[in-house]
C-alpha cells in the first residue's frame, strides 16, 4: 500500500532523526563547539572522523547530530506557534463571521502575499540574531494556510446540526469552536501542520545561512551550510553532508504529512 | 376545548428578518422569513407547523431556541419573555426548549461517545456527581428505547432510527418542557417513521411536555398534532384544531396540501396540484402572498397588502378574502 509507506518512510526518517537529536550527547564523538583544532582542519571524511571536519577541524557528524536538535527544536515549535495562532484565527473566523471574519481574512491574505522568509528577515533584523527572536520571527509569520484550512472547515462543518445541539444546550462559542468543531476538522490540519514542520525547519535553515539565525559557533544546519561555502571546491564534504540531513528532514515531514493525509483524509480510503 | 391557564409558549407578532447585502457597499435589503406569526401551544399538546421549505418553519424555531435574534415580536415561554429587554439567559432556555433535528446523521458529534454527549449537557447545567449523570443517560436511553450499555459508542455505530432516537434522549436530557421537532422523521425509511412518530407521541404523554412538530408532511402531521398552523411566505394563512383543518380546512392552500397527501384508497383520485414555486421571500407579491398560485385568485387578491384573518369558528381561523366575502366553502 502507497499510503503505508509513505507514512512509514517519513516516519522512520523523522524517527531516526529524533533520535540523533535526543540522544546527541551520547552518539556525538566529538563537541560539537570545543573540539576546534586547526591541525584537523578540512580533513576528508574517514575512520577518525566520520564526515571530515570543517575549517575549524571540528567533526562534522558531531555537529551534524547537534544541529538536529536545533533543528527539530525549531521545525516543532515554530510548526506548535503557527498552528496556534492560524487555529484560532481561522476557526473564529469561520464560526463568528462578520467583521471578525472580514478582517482575519484581510490579514491572512496580506501575510500570504509577503514571502515568509522576507517577513521573517525583517523581523529577526529588528529582534536580532538568537534562538528567542528566531522562534518569535518564524512561529508569527507562516499561520495563514493553518488558518485558511480551518476556516474552510469549520464553514462545512458549523451548519451541521450537531452544531446547532450544542448552541441549544446553551454551550458558548469557546466550547463549540474548540470542543465540538476542532475534533471534528483536525484531519487536514494534522497534515498541513506536520508539512509545515519541514518548512519552518528550512526557514531556519535559510535565516541561519544569512547569518540571522542561531549564532555561530552554536551548530545549525543551515549556519554549517553558510560557513562552508567559502570552501566548497576544496571540502565539499563540509556542505554536502548538511546538506543531505536538510533534505532528509524535509523529505521526512513531508512523507510523513502525505501519509497522514492517506490515513486521515475518509475521502481516500476507497482508492488503492 | 382550550385550557384556560397561560399556555406554555406564546408567541405574538414575531418577525425574523435576516439582512442581506449584495457586494460590499450594497443596498441592505431583508429576507422576511418570518413576517408577523402568532402562536400559542400548551403543555401536553402538540402543534404542527406546516408549510413548504423555504416558508420560514425552521426560522421560528430557531427564533424559539435563541439561536436566531428575533426582528421583532415577543416569544413567552413557560412565563418567561425570551426576546426583548428581559432575555432569558441561555442556560434557562436550554432548560426550557429542546430540539430535534431532520438529519440524526448530522446532528450528533462524530468524534463523541453517546455518554459525552448526553452527559456534557448536564455537567454544563451543574449537575456534577458523575453518578447521577449516568443514571441520567441510563434513564433517557431506555426512555427512548434504547440499552443503557451504548452510551460508550460512538454515533456512527448506529442506524438512522437509532441516531433520532439518540437524538431524542438528548433533548430530553435537561427535562425541558417543549420539544422542537423539526421534521423529525423525513430523513427516516418509511419502515422507521412510524416507530419514531410513536414514540414522541409517548413521550409527549409521560413526560408531560409540548411537541411542536415542524413539517411540510401533512400525513404526519395528522397524525401527530392536536393543532395544526398553515404557514405561507412567513406568515401564517389558517390555523385551528386537528378537526377543523382537516375535516374543513378553509384557505386554498390549505386544501391543496391536504389533497396531496397520499392516499392509497382512492389512487385514481387526482390531486389539486399546485403549480410554480413558493415566491423569494426578498420580493413577496403584492397583496396575498399565495395569489399567483392560488386557483382561485380574485381581481383583490392582486393588491393591497393581503388579507386579515377571518375568524372562521372559536378555533379555527384564516387569511383569505374569499372568507370575508361570506363565501367560506367555494
Amino acid at each position: 500500500m502507497k499510503a503505508g509507506a509513505n507514512l512509514y518512510v517519513g516516519g522512520g526518517i523523522i524517527l531516526l532523526i529524533a533520535v540523533l537529536a535526543i540522544f546527541a550527547p551520547l552518539i556525538a564523538p566529538y563537541d560539537p563547539v570545543t573540539s576546534a583544532n586547526l591541525m584537523y582542519a578540512e580533513e576528508p571524511p574517514g575512520a577518525q572522523f566520520w564526515l571530515g571536519t570543517d575549517e575549524q577541524g571540528r567533526d562534522i557528524f558531531s555537529r551534524m547530530v547537534y544541529g538536529a536538535r536545533i533543528s527539530l527544536f525549531i521545525g516543532l515549535a515554530v510548526q506548535v506557534m503557527n498552528t496556534a495562532i492560524g487555529v484560532s484565527l481561522g476557526l473564529s473566523a469561520g464560526y463568528i463571521g462578520g467583521w471578525w471574519d472580514e478582517m482575519v481574512q484581510g490579514l491572512t491574505n496580506l501575510m500570504l502575499s509577503i514571502p515568509t522568509i522576507v517577513f521573517a528577515l525583517a523581523l529577526m533584523a529588528i529582534l536580532g540574531p538568537g534562538l528567542l527572536s528566531l522562534l518569535i520571527a518564524l512561529g508569527m509569520t507562516d499561520w495563514a494556510y493553518s488558518c485558511r484550512i480551518s476556516r474552510a472547515q469549520v464553514l462545512t462543518q458549523k451548519s451541521l446540526n450537531y452544531v446547532q445541539s450544542a448552541r441549544t444546550m446553551g454551550f458558548g462559542p469557546l466550547h463549540v469552536m474548540f470542543r465540538e468543531l476542532l475534533p471534528n476538522i483536525a484531519g487536514p490540519l494534522i497534515v498541513v501542520a506536520t508539512m509545515g514542520v519541514g518548512s519552518a525547519i528550512m526557514a531556519e535553515a535559510s535565516l541561519s545561512f544569512l547569518g540571522l539565525g542561531v549564532v555561530p559557533p552554536n551548530p545549525s544546519w543551515g549556519g554549517m551550510l553558510s560557513s562552508a561555502r567559502e570552501q566548497l571546491m576544496v571540502a565539499p564534504w563540509v556542505a554536502i553532508f548538511p546538506g543531505l540531513a536538510l533534505f532528509a528532514a524535509v523529505l521526512g515531514f513531508n512523507l510523513l504529512g502525505d501519509g497522514l493525509r492517506d490515513l486521515l483524509d475518509p475521502h481516500g480510503k476507497g482508492r488503492k | 376545548m382550550i385550557p384556560e391557564a397561560e399556555p406554555l409558549l406564546s408567541v405574538q407578532g414575531l418577525k425574523v428578518h435576516y439582512p442581506v447585502r449584495h457586494g460590499w457597499r450594497g443596498k441592505p435589503l431583508a429576507v422576511k422569513a418570518v413576517d408577523g406569526v402568532d402562536l400559542t401551544l400548551h403543555t401536553g399538546q402538540c402543534l404542527g407547523l406546516v408549510g413548504e421549505s423555504g416558508c420560514g418553519k425552521s426560522s421560528i424555531a430557531q427564533a424559539l431556541l435563541g439561536l436566531v435574534p428575533a426582528t421583532e415580536g415577543v416569544i413567552r415561554l413557560d412565563g418567561h419573555e425570551i426576546t426583548g429587554t428581559a432575555k432569558v439567559p441561555a442556560m434557562a432556555l436550554a432548560r426550557s426548549a429542546q430540539m430535534v433535528f431532520q438529519d440524526p446523521m448530522s446532528s450528533l458529534n462524530p468524534r463523541q461517545t453517546i455518554r459525552e454527549i448526553l452527559s456534557g449537557p448536564l455537567r454544563l447545567h451543574g449537575m456534577t456527581d458523575r453518578a447521577e449523570r449516568e443514571a441520567r443517560v441510563a434513564e433517557m436511553l431506555s426512555l427512548v428505547g434504547m440499552a443503557p450499555e451504548v452510551a460508550s459508542r460512538y454515533p456512527h455505530e448506529f442506524s438512522g432510527g437509532q441516531r433520532q432516537r439518540l437524538c431524542i434522549a438528548r433533548a430530553l436530557i435537561l427535562r425541558p418542557k417543549l420539544v422542537i421537532c423539526d421534521e423529525p422523521v423525513s430523513a427516516l425509511d418509511v419502515s422507521i417513521r412510524a416507530q419514531i412518530i410513536n414514540l414522541l407521541l409517548e413521550l409527549k404523554d409521560r413526560l408531560g411536555i409540548a411537541l411542536l412538530l415542524i413539517s411540510h408532511d401533512l400525513g404526519v402531521v395528522e397524525h401527530m398534532s392536536d393543532r395544526i398552523a398553515v404557514m405561507y411566505l412567513g406568515r401564517i394563512v389558517e390555523e385551528g384544531g386537528w378537526r377543523e383543518i382537516f375535516t374543513a380546512p378553509a384557505h386554498p392552500y390549505t386544501r391543496a396540501l391536504i389533497s396531496a397527501i397520499p392516499d392509497p384508497m382512492h389512487r385514481d383520485r387526482a390531486p389539486a396540484r399546485l403549480g410554480g414555486e413558493i415566491p423569494s421571500p426578498l420580493s413577496p407579491p403584492e397583496g396575498c402572498a399565495f395569489h399567483p398560485r392560488c386557483p382561485l385568485a380574485m381581481p383583490r387578491c392582486h393588491s393591497g397588502g393581503g388579507p386579515e384573518f377571518t375568524r372562521i369558528s372559536a378555533d379555527h381561523r384564516a387569511r383569505c378574502h374569499l372568507l370575508q366575502t361570506g363565501n367560506p366553502h367555494v
